[in-house]
Parts: structure tokens; sequence; C-alpha cells
């Protein structure tokens, strides 16, 4: 998740000049009195968690000494926030208040620059005070290149209210919360209460930055690790799905996962999707049937099919669901047999064990019908595809038919893994390897591989064995696609000679901890 | 006449000897557009499929004259550079298709646009085409999916996703109602054609008499179409269809700009001002053919 942690924001203020209290992060109790012991005297104990009003949900606690500051935590730290535990608190000083405002930049979509948001009643909800006094919130649109003038942040105080030495202390740290913003990239920077203390002095209490997503990897230094708004931490397979997606540039691979602790007769499915807009519709039609989505996922922007492979590896590891649904708009203008080939591969590795139901309409539409159900057969569990002329609706009623109407399959085939090569010739892809077994070659009447390769980079030998027509730097580089159709169709049409290793880094483990093959 | 691009375009395409950028050049002129050239730097001197490359900008055009627009096809992390240059150059529509290109690289590049005064769609677009005309971008995929897909009438589509752009012009043409141009104004929360300007492009445009538009929530810019018809600014019938109903607050689905945040934006909101408006705003996206044919028939 793209927002940082208040300790952590509190970290970017500091280093551009805004004051914040003193305090340490502390992971247990006893860590909590040591940190008060070091702050010394009385003490606030902050939950670090992605919720508002902390402080009515007794997350938020004041504590007169270092023995108080422990039982305050030991008592955050034992407080659930939604499905996720607390594990860390911020132990501060505490700040003798005058006044309590509120800054904040955030990006104006309509003005497209960013923007200077001020109240000089700050605390509770910026919203509900911006309708109860607009006369104390003001805004300022500035230069996204340009440093925001003082003069312009002192004339906005001023505009609310704010006079003398509080003005010009207030104007400044706006000036520095601007170009905090803009060094961390972020899509809004607010202050939340920025307060002026009883000596005189400028002080943020609270903060809240939220970055941009496509922007952190720029930014190593704040640690981001999933650059995803999730709406909570990154599970264990969030982060695996995200890792295959930070590391291939090819097109866009989204996963969220929405539900966890489901069982089969549950109606939860896997939703593979291809688009936002198309996705939203997609879940809509499912959940107007009586399904639950497990997880969002979006594969668009034509990825390869290696992408759509490592994505539905990903869905597939999220045992109990009772059928796997797929669809974007219906109408893509990415060729669809990439999907589909992606799809085939990781449903025989798997191997899929309930109904799937795949609109894969756009270009392309009839050789991906024919790949995905075609190469499918021998799954044992229905295996359907639709073009763009089916609706959503009417994709998801069948996946509701055949999830009523479908019985466990009898004997499941065994998961599609290749037997060791006798005699392998291999070549890096841009994200994996591909070996031919040249002794299962020479048996293959076919040679379908050379055919359906995409980008046409193979050729055969004289002794008539697939090879490379590129040399095996250009396959790396990119000439190689990973389209599949070398394993896919070599498997459905040939000797079944040809294997594409794609590894995705954590997934085995992650399987192997809950049990799954 | 058509918005944004007609017969008469003349294309540059930058970084045209990339992947993508190979294949869309191929797919633009398939189509009948003009693509006059291509630029990469450091491959100037070379030819991509018949298209002469330069190292830059300026001497694409220094070589052939007006440039009309440039479709960018780099990769996000050099999308800013890209359409700085061809902003700088003068030239009146960039299209920027990337996606994850950092939210103030855009602000810098709108800020150039503006100052030079010369727009850019996108990032994160499809790009936008004109039936028969000609395409920048990749709407269609293929030119004989696009020749199949959308017929030639008076419907303009402006949408916030891009499948869902192809999905609608195919689904009206299906229904036999025809379409003008079609443009994905990007799928990021901060666009340079956002719905409000293209509905002011199709407004003013003699071959577009109906305006389909597919929303989403998140931002304000089925807001703002609506303060347009309010004003008078938009006379032309708009048919609507707002996508995201049932998301979740503060979740972001994908690279779509589609997120609720602190109660703005929602799909109630946008629903309530088109219809305030004036707008037709259909509940079900399959009811969309049917209503924007009843509004062009009157």
């Amino acid at each position: 998740m793209a927002r940082l942690a208040e300790f952590q924001g509190k970290q970017v203020l500091a280093s551009v000049g805004i004051a914040v209290p003193r305090g340490r992060v502390a992971r247990s109790a006893a860590e909590a009195t040591e940190a008060a012991a070091r702050v010394g005297g009385a003490v606030v104990v902050k939950a670090q968690a992605a919720t508002t009003s902390r402080a009515a949900q007794g997350l938020v606690r004041m504590a007169a000494d270092a023995a108080a500051a422990g039982d305050a935590a030991a008592a955050i730290l034992a407080t659930q926030v939604g499905a996720f535990a607390v594990t860390e608190v911020l132990v501060e000083e505490r700040v003798a208040i005058a006044t309590e405002r509120y800054a904040g930049i955030i990006i104006d979509d309509r003005r497209r620059c960013p923007l200077l948001l001020v109240s000089a009643r700050g605390g509770s909800g910026i919203e509900e005070t911006a309708r109860a006094h607009p006369e104390a919130v003001a805004e300022l649109p500035f230069d996204a290149v340009e440093a925001l003038p003082q003069h312009a942040a002192r004339e906005l105080w001023r505009r609310v209210g704010v006079h003398g030495e509080e003005q010009r202390r207030l104007a400044d740290a706006c000036v520095r919360l601007a170009r905090a913003a803009r060094t961390v990239e972020a899509r809004s920077a607010e202050i939340n209460p920025l307060v002026f203390t009883a000596d005189g002095k400028v002080v943020a209490l609270d903060c809240r930055i939220t970055l941009d997503d496509a922007a952190v990897f720029r930014h190593p230094e704040l640690g981001i690790e999933v650059a995803r708004e999730l709406g909570h931490l990154p599970t264990e397979l969030e982060r695996i799905a995200w890792a295959v997606e930070r590391d291939d540039y090819r097109g866009t691979f989204y996963f969220l996962q929405m539900k966890d602790g489901f069982a089969r007769g549950q109606r939860v499915v896997a939703f593979h999707g291809a688009g936002g807009g198309g996705s939203m519709m997609a879940m809509d039609a499912l959940q107007s049937r009586g399904f639950t989505v497990a997880n969002f996922c979006d594969t668009s922007g034509n990825p390869p099919a290696s992408k759509v492979y490592r994505a539905a590896r990903v869905l597939l590891s999220q045992p109990g669901v009772d059928g796997y649904f797929g669809s974007g708009s219906g109408v893509a203008s990415q060729e669809q047999f990439h999907s589909a080939r992606g799809l085939v591969k990781a449903f025989l590795e798997e191997p899929l064990a309930v109904p799937a139901v795949v609109r894969l309409g756009g270009n392309g539409e009839e050789k991906a019908i024919e790949i995905l159900t075609g190469y499918t057969r021998s799954l044992g569990v229905p295996v359907e595809c639709y073009g763009k002329d089916t609706p959503v609706g009417a994709c998801a009623e069948r996946l509701a038919a055949l999830v009523a109407s479908a019985p466990a399959p009898e004997s499941q085939p065994n998961a599609v893994r290749p037997a060791p090569a006798t005699q392998p010739y291999s070549f890096a892809t841009p994200t994996g390897e591909i070996t031919y077994d040249h002794a299962v070659c020479a048996r293959c009447e076919s040679k379908a591989c050379v055919g359906a390769c995409v980008p046409q980079i193979l050729k055969l030998s004289e002794a008539g064995l697939p090879v490379l027509a590129v040399t095996l730097e250009e396959a790396k580089r990119g000439r190689c696609t990973e389209c599949l159709a070398c394993e896919v169709d070599c498997r459905a049409l040939g000797a079944g000679g040809g294997h594409v290793e794609l590894p995705v880094p954590g997934l085995d483990e992650y399987r192997a901890r809950r049990g799954m093959a | 006449m058509a918005i944004l691009v007609n017969e008469s375009t003349r294309v540059l395409v930058q970084g045209i000897s990339g992947r993508e950028g190979r294949a869309r050049a191929k797919l633009m002129r398939e189509y009948g557009t003009t693509v006059v050239a291509g630029c990469t730097p450091g491959r100037g001197g070379e030819t991509i499929d018949g298209v002469p490359v330069y190292d830059t900008v300026l001497e694409a055009i220094e070589r052939h004259g007006g440039i009309d627009a440039s479709v960018v096809f780099v990769p996000a992390p050099q999308v800013k550079d890209a359409a700085l240059e061809s902003i700088a150059a003068g030239i009146g529509l960039t299209v920027l298709v990337g996606d994850r290109v950092p939210v103030w690289d855009v602000l810098e590049i709108a800020r150039a646009a503006s100052g030079r005064g010369v727009s850019f769609l996108g990032p994160n677009t499809l790009g936008c085409l004109s039936v028969g005309k000609g395409v920048l971008g990749m709407i269609g995929g293929r030119a004989a999916s696009a020749r199949a897909w959308f017929k030639p009438g008076k419907v303009g589509v402006a949408s916030r996703s891009g499948g869902m752009t192809s999905s609608t012009g195919y689904y009206l043409s299906r229904a036999g109602v025809g379409l003008s141009s079609l443009v994905h104004v990007g799928g990021d929360g901060i666009v340079g054609l956002p719905l409000p300007a293209v509905a002011r492009l199709f407004e003013a445009d003699p071959d577009t008499a109906c305006i389909a538009m597919f929303g989403e929530i998140g931002g304000s810019q089925e807001e703002q179409v609506a303060e347009m018809m309010a004003r008078g600014e938009v006379t032309k019938p708009v048919v609507a269809y707002i996508g995201g109903r049932a998301a979740t607050s503060g979740v972001r689905f994908s690279h779509a700009g589609a997120i609720v945040e602190g109660g703005r934006g929602t799909h109630e909101a946008k629903v309530a001002a088109l219809r305030g408006a004036g707008a037709t705003v259909i509940d079900a996206f399959d009811a969309l053919p049917a209503a924007v044919a009843r509004v062009v028939e009157g």
C-alpha cells in the first residue's frame, strides 16, 4: 500500500525542516516502555494503522510515565483494525497546543496542478469543517515545477484569519510541505493537526502521505514493498503477484485479494479481468448471480502470454474457489490468443479442478476460443470460452449453471510437468527459459511449434529439429515474446517436446506451506 | 470533420523502434492514417517498415514539414521527456499511450502543453479513432478489426476505460448506430483531454449529433460534463453509463482512475449530476445501444 505510516511520514516532514514531536516506534509493550523512558515525561502512544478516527477507537492513548506507556501499548497492540492486527505504535512527547490547524497538498484533477489546502480549524474531519465553516478553509493552486512562494502561503493563511508570527511560521511549514510532496512524489500530503504550540512553534502532530504508485520505483529510500493501494497491508500472495508485475514491464498485472478463509461450496470464484472498466462490470455480473469474488485481477495493456500465465497461477493458488471466471471489456484491441495460451498452460499444470468460463472477446477471439477450449479437454472439468457477441451477464449465467451441475471430477488428470529432457536444447527468454527435448522432437511429425511461434524465431535444423533462427542474445532481449506456442501448441498438436519454464518467485513455497501441490 | 484525427492528419510516432511502437505504427497506417515519420533517439537514419526514423522531433518536422499529431510509445519513465519534446516542437496533439506515468510527470507535461497552447491525450490511453479516416494509438488493435467493428455515423464516443471505448463502439455499430469519432481519454486521474474537453470538441463537430459516454467512479470529469450541459456549453444529447457502482471506497481497481476518495466522485453523485443536467444515464451497459438509438432517431 503506497501510504506512508505516520512515523514514516514524519521522517519525510523532518527531512524538509518541519518540526515533529520527538518519538520512537515500538512493536511491544516492553519496547514502548523503553521508548517512553527515552522520550521522557508524559507521552502519547499512537497505533500505526491505516484508519481514521484513531482516538475514538482507543488507538491513541495518553500515558503519564513509562510504565503507563507500556500498558497503553499493550492495549493498542491487542486491537484489530478491520481484519488486521496493529503491529506498531509510535510513542511521542506531549506537546502543549495553543491552536490546531490543517494543511494539505493534493493534486487538482480539474486544473491539473498541485493545490495547497489550509483550514484555520484543524483536528477532526476537514470535509465536515469545510461544509460547516467555509470561511475557515482556503485553497491555492500552485506551479508543479516552481517552488510555492512564501508570500502566497502567507496570504492564504491571512484569508482564513491567521495573523502575525503564527501566520509566518505556518506559511513556512506549507512551503516546506509542498517541497516534501514534490520530492517524494505524493498524490496527497496532509498534516492534521498542524499545531501552534504554547511556546510559539509550529509542529506537525500527525500526517498522512499517500504516494503515487507509479513513481515509487524512483524512491527506493521510502522502502515501499508493494506500490498498490490495496486498502490493507499486502498479503503474502499479493506480494508474490506484485513481484511479477514489478519485474515485467510488458502490459499490466494487478492482483488484489478480497476474501480469504473460504471453502468449496460457498460460491467464491477466482476472477480474472482485463482492463479496469470491463472488470468492474464483470464483477457486478458475478455479484448479481450470487457469487463472491475471491480476488480482483487485471491483465491488460497487451501483456505477453507468460504474464497471463503467471497471473493465472497466482489466482489458482487460492484454494476453495468454486469456479474461475474471466472477462474484460469484451472487445479487446489486444490479440486474445496470448491470454488463451497463458491460461491453458496454467490450467494444465495446476490442474484446474473447477469449471472455468472465460470471455476473450476482441482481436483473435476465434483462435483464442479454439485454443482455450480445444487444448483443455483432458482436464475433466468444463472450460468454456466466449467472444464479443456473448454479453458478460450470459457468461456469468453459464458459470452459475456449471457450478450448480458440475460434480467433482472423478479422476483428476495428473498435473502436466515435463519429464527431464534426454536431449535438451535450451535458450533463455526475457523472463524464463525454453527447453526442447530433441529426442521427443525427433518423433514429432507436426513440428507445430515452428509455424505457431508468433514472432517466427524458430526454424528446423538440418536434422529437422526446432532451433532458434535468431541469436541467443536476440531471443533473450525480446525477439522471443514468450507467446508460449512452443509449449501449448506443441502439447496439443505435436509430440510434447517443448517446455517453457516461467518461475514465479515465492509461489511454490507459499503453496507448499498451505498444503497445495 | 470528426475530432482529433481525420484523413489529412499528419502523424509522427515517437518510440517507433520499440515492440509496441512498431506494431501500432503498422495498425495506424493500415487503417489509413498518414504516418510521415518516426522518432527514436539514437536510431536516426533507420527506416522501420518504410517509415523514416529521426533522432529528434524537430529534425522530423524540418524534413517533412508540418506534423499535426505525435503518438508516443515509450515506457512510462521516459514518457515525460518524449512528451515535452513533442510539445516544445509545437505539435498540436500529443497522444501518450504509456501506462503508469508518474502523476508529477503528467503535471509537468500539462504545464508545458498549457504554456505552448497545445493538447495531449492520455496518458494511459488507447488513443482515438475517426471512423474510416484515421486512428492515433491502438484502438481496434488491427486495421481489419477496426473497420469491421466501427461503422460510420453521427455518434461520438468518449470513455474513461480503454476496453469499454472499443466495446461501446462495437455494440453501437452492431445495433446499427454509426459513429463519428471514438476517444479514450485515458485511465489515469490526471489526463490532458478529459471527458469535458472531449465533449466540447464533439459539441463543435458538425459530424457528431450525440455523445455516448462511458464514465467511472472517482475524479470529477462526469460532473464537469454535467456542469457544461447546465451552462448550455454542451447542447447535444448525452447518453452515459457510469461504471463501478459496486466498487469499495478507497480501493483502486487496477490502473483505472476509478477511486472514490473522501466521498468525492461517487457513482450516485455522478449519476445525479448528469441526470440533473438532462443526460440519459442508463443503469445496465447492455441498454446503451437502444438508448442511444432512441436519442439519435429522436
